[in-house]
């Protein structure tokens, strides 16, 4: 940085043609830029092409020498023989909680979100408050006491140990409450109450309507942060009930490079550890590449003032 | 962290526009009933919002506390379980290896989040700049246990993509590359790669809303791109900088996953309590002491019960009417 500085301060205000010192900024630039997008991209296209390696090839041949589909369906077979097929009940699993879960958060945060916006009773602004330090407080902060009271309540290891905490997404509450107050005026509500419509119609023919957009935004977010949370599953669906996150790690233990016990019968191969990661990601990836206008509107509404 | 609707007072400061407008009116019965039954309809829809909020929000924090200043039998024992974890030999080092890395990590989320964001702010053709950002933003994809077992892989030199990039720095195995000295850094390279990405877009959105008259201003008083940077772009941006770090400080007290697959592929060469909220796993599930366990978990809750209420109440990034 400062010898980009030294070399900004010589600079003759040349506007027009690039000087050397313009130039290598430029050089600068280009250079941070395309090496952080190497970063960024090469584990992903090195786990796509590490999954259709074999064990052996893995090892002896480059990064990146593409591997066979012959290799690619005998991966997969022995990731589908491990446990006999058990990967496919913890991505059973994980769907299952997480869309469990995003209904009930859509149902519990789209109205409160409305009510928070365009409402008017009492402790409306505590609870506004409220949601947003709730918002910030890290998701793994509450896990341990959540855990000590779904025991409490015997719900361990039962499909609702996971959803129902799942369910409490206080972020999604202050998106729908952002965009009901900055988008919905005030005067569309009144002018369906003057034409008779009682709260509820109101809310269902004309908020509803109108909140698709951040039903999807809310909807997404939610599913993706489901789809990927380890320590509350972890610890409150264990074993069977897993979803794939914690699925993957007992995966990771049968895998005799990283844990020399686990060499037997049901020990895991790198190249299959690598299927499974990349299943484990594919629906969120797909999303994400389908709906990249969304993630970018609900990045920035997470926190801005408009 | 009180039940928000029985809350009364307070709020009341929030709506005195309109009560003071229904105190001007006469209590005639028909508007009355109006407000009471739009009031009462507003409580319908927030009370499933508020029924998990206290579930999942104030209960368990409530019953953390609680729990955390008993002891084994269930009698009160005051501090006791705070001053046995704080005097637990594994506490201070994990405090420590947590602040290790969070110092890495926020140094490399505040400088090169923020000199990407510039950098991809001043490419010019938008499909470029926009492909840029998406690409920096996908492994967001790749959160929690994925991740890591992803980063095994990276990390490991017999199979690595950047084996050449470990060897040059004389990491020859798996178990070297993660050796406990270099821990922090490397759970700060992983915590980066995941979550830059969605931060150089937050910063972007933010460096957009910048009017353009003012950087052509400055380019015609002569600065360059480095000055406008310094003296323009980077004063506009210190609202999110600072939003940035305090979220990222409240998550990385936090951090458990990472550190706990390393552990398990690494055959405890990094050691099951590297972090402190695997301490107070240990302390639930290993040595059957849940107040202690409790007692950590308030202790982290508070702290990053703390940033967060200073941030929402004092800084001001947070519309909240």
């Amino acid at each position: 940085m400062s010898a980009t500085d030294t070399v900004e301060r010589t600079r003759r205000p040349a506007r027009h043609e690039l000087g050397p010192a313009a130039w290598l900024g430029r050089a600068f630039a280009v250079l941070v830029t395309v090496f952080f997008v190497v970063f960024f991209v090469v584990p992903i296209l090195w786990l796509l092409i590490a999954s259709g390696k074999s064990p052996h090839d893995l090892i002896t041949t480059g990064p990146f020498t593409p591997g066979t589909a012959g290799d690619l369906v005998a991966n997969w077979d022995a990731l589908v023989r491990f446990q006999d097929g058990i990967v496919f009940r913890w991505l059973g699993n994980s769907a299952y909680y997480s869309l469990a879960a995003l209904a009930i958060t859509l149902v519990t945060t789209i109205p409160a979100g409305y009510a928070l916006a365009l409402g008017d009773f009492r402790g409306r602004k505590v609870l506004l408050t409220t949601t947003l330090v709730v918002m910030l407080i890290p998701n793994t902060a509450l896990v341990l006491p959540i855990f000590l009271e779904l025991s409490a309540a015997n719900l361990i290891g039962t499909p609702l140990a996971a959803i129902l905490p799942f369910s409490f997404y206080p972020f999604g509450v202050y998106l729908t409450y952002i965009y009901f107050s900055t988008s919905v005026p005030r005067d569309l509500l009144d002018a369906a109450r003057i034409d008779g419509c009682g709260e509820v119609a109101v809310f269902l023919r004309i908020g509803l309507p109108l909140a698709l957009p951040v039903i999807a935004l809310v909807g997404f977010f939610s599913f993706v942060a489901n789809w990927n949370n380890f320590f509350l599953p972890f610890l409150t669906v264990p074993g069977q009930a897993a979803p794939v996150q914690v699925g993957l790690t007992e995966l990771l233990s049968s895998v005799p490079a990283f844990n020399p016990t686990a060499a037997g019968v049901t020990s895991i191969e790198l190249p299959t550890l690598a299927v499974a990661t990349l299943l484990s990601i594919t629906p969120v990836l797909l999303i994400f590449l389908f709906s990249q206008r969304f993630l970018v509107a609900g990045l920035t509404a997470g926190g801005t003032k408009e | 962290m009180t039940a928000p609707t029985t809350e009364g007072p307070p709020a009341r400061g929030a709506a005195t526009g309109s009560s003071g407008s229904r105190r001007h009116h006469p209590p005639r019965s028909k508007r009355t009933t109006v407000a009471g039954r739009r009031s009462r309809i507003g409580y319908l829809f927030v009370s499933g919002y508020v029924l998990f909020a206290v579930a999942f929000g104030v209960l368990p924090a409530l019953y953390a506390v609680f729990i955390a200043f008993l002891d084994g039998e269930g009698r009160f024992s005051g501090v006791a379980s705070f001053t046995r974890v704080l005097q637990d030999f594994r506490f201070w080092p994990g405090a420590l290896h947590v602040g290790a890395f969070l110092l890495s990590w926020l140094v490399a989320l505040l400088v090169l989040v923020t000199l990407l964001a510039l950098l991809v702010h001043g490419i010019g053709r938008r499909w470029l700049s926009s492909g840029i950002r998406f690409v920096y933003y996908i492994p967001g994809a790749l959160a929690g246990a994925s991740s890591v077992v992803l980063w095994l892989f990276v990390l490991n030199p017999t199979v690595s993509p950047v084996s050449a990039v470990l060897r040059a720095f004389g990491f020859e195995t798996f178990v070297q590359t993660i050796s406990p000295g270099n821990l922090p850094v490397v759970l700060a390279i992983i915590a980066f790669w995941t979550g830059a990405g969605g931060w150089i877009v937050v910063m972007y959105g933010a460096l957009n809303s910048i009017p353009h008259e003012v950087l052509e201003a400055a380019r015609m008083d002569g600065a360059g791109p480095v000055r406008t940077a310094l003296h323009i772009q980077l004063p506009m941006l210190r609202k999110w900088i600072s939003y940035m770090a305090v979220m990222s400080l409240a998550s990385g007290t936090q951090l458990f996953v990472e550190p706990r697959v390393l552990s398990q592929a690494s055959h405890a060469v990094v050691p099951a309590d590297w972090s402190l909220n695997q301490l107070a796993y240990l302390y639930a599930f290993k040595q059957q002491d849940l107040n202690g366990s409790a007692a950590i978990a308030v202790i982290l809750l508070v702290v990053s019960l703390g940033l967060s209420t200073f941030f929402v109440v004092r800084g001001g990034l947070f519309e909240r009417d």
